[in-house]
């Protein structure tokens, strides 16, 4: 039990919480939303976005905090987009070579994964200043973070719009399915009502309305 | 076949790419609490969307050419940073005025999504250059237009509404954008694009 309250103060600690929930990539910084809307009608979708962000996070924080005494400042945006940007084609060819379906699901949005500010900001704001086994540990809990939201989100979308769960039908076939969750319009709904629950259940609200 | 009419009003409308294609969104709900940064974002969109567009276009040829398609990506980038970076001292030095009222927003378009989107969409759709042409700039259009009407809706809310303490900010941003995506949608069928 002891040793349980010590970990509270670790470094450790500090970087998952931080990932997962007290600065969630997603529903408290508002970061990298765009992928986050945009394919989240399906599960699987969500899930294979989540896994491909989050090897592309882990990743670049990794080849960053390695070099990071090496980059000059004045061309670091430069550098971490070049690294970004060879990862995502990584993980572009190996989605076309063993899930062709998800790969044509997800289109242009994975090429975007290039310009989601979560990956960037973690380079910047964490990977250029801190040792690599950090950085290993905080990308995860940023990736980790990141995906539950965008499955929760695509729990909700699928049901509501499909009926389904992953391709098991969940609701009944007379349940009227709802067209509007399957685009745009749903996903903002869903993602400013969770951010509604998430922000009421941990307490830390927005700034602009405490002001 | 759509015309390049048809595919610049259904960008701006029916596929505009903030509303139904959610690209860009980190600057819309960063810069959209009033409507004078609004505007200087929107028109810095505009700007470089329609110019990195019609630059892509060429390059992307060239690649296809040397067999080297799959680049695309960093090639596509690499020009986005460059374009951006020689608008922005281009401007800076021979129109200071318009610096001022929207150069300071040049540096963020670079990780602006809608920017790289586009590229990647005339990619996927196999455009001519006069259709990227009339895509890119009816995109930039249609995003600038999604980012004014956010920020006159929030701005107007910010004085008159009594949001609940915990949707306040961003979470009523996407409340308010929810309901500007149904708008959009009324325009289905305008264009057909594909």
């Amino acid at each position: 039990m002891k040793k349980l309250i010590r970990m509270r103060y670790t470094k450790w600690f500090n970087i998952s919480r931080d990932g997962l929930s007290r600065n969630n990539p997603i529903v408290i910084s508002v970061l990298g939303i765009c992928s986050a809307l945009a394919i989240t009608n399906r599960v699987d979708n969500a899930l294979a976005m989540g896994a491909a962000v989050t090897f592309v996070i882990i990743g670049s924080s990794l080849i960053i905090s390695m070099i990071r005494n090496f980059i000059p400042t004045r061309v670091r945006m430069i550098t971490y987009m070049v690294v970004i940007a060879g990862l995502v084609i990584i993980v572009q060819f190996m989605l076309q070579a063993f899930f062709p379906d998800l790969y044509s699901a997800l289109g242009a949005y994975v090429g975007l994964i290039i310009t989601n500010c979560i990956v960037m900001g973690r380079s910047e704001a964490f990977a250029a200043k801190n040792p690599v086994k950090f950085t290993f540990f905080d990308g995860l809990a940023n990736g980790i973070g990141y995906t539950y939201v965008l499955v929760l989100i695509a729990i909700v979308r699928e049901i509501l719009a499909f009926g389904t769960v992953l391709n098991y039908q969940i609701l009944p076939d007379t349940f009227p399915t709802w067209q509007v969750m399957a685009i745009a319009p749903g996903g903002f709904f869903v993602l400013g009502l969770l951010i509604w629950v998430m922000r009421d259940l941990t307490k830390n609200y927005d700034e602009e309305a405490t002001a | 076949m759509t015309s390049p009419l048809e595919i610049f009003f259904g960008s701006i409308l029916d596929h505009n790419i903030a509303l139904a294609y959610i690209l860009g969104m980190c600057p819309l709900i960063a810069i959209s609490t009033n409507i004078r940064n609004a505007r200087g974002m929107g028109l810095a969109v505009v700007f470089v969307v329609t110019l990195t567009g019609m630059i892509n276009y060429p390059i992307y040829l060239l690649l296809v050419r040397l067999d080297v398609a799959w680049l695309n990506l960093l090639v596509f980038i690499i020009t986005i940073a460059a374009t951006v970076q020689f608008l922005e001292m281009f401007i800076d030095k021979f129109f200071p005025r318009l610096y001022n009222s929207f150069g300071l927003f040049l540096p963020l378009i670079t990780v602006n999504c809608v920017v790289l989107g586009v590229s990647l969409f005339f990619v996927n759709r196999e455009y001519s250059f006069v259709e990227t042409a009339a895509f890119s700039f009816g995109s930039g259009i249609g995003w600038m237009l999604a980012i004014i009407l956010l920020a006159g809706v929030r701005e107007k809310m910010a004085r008159s509404s009594d949001v609940p303490k915990g949707l306040a900010g961003k979470g009523m941003t996407f409340i308010v954008l929810g309901i500007l995506a149904l708008a959009v949608i009324g325009f289905t069928g305008l264009a057909s694009i594909q």
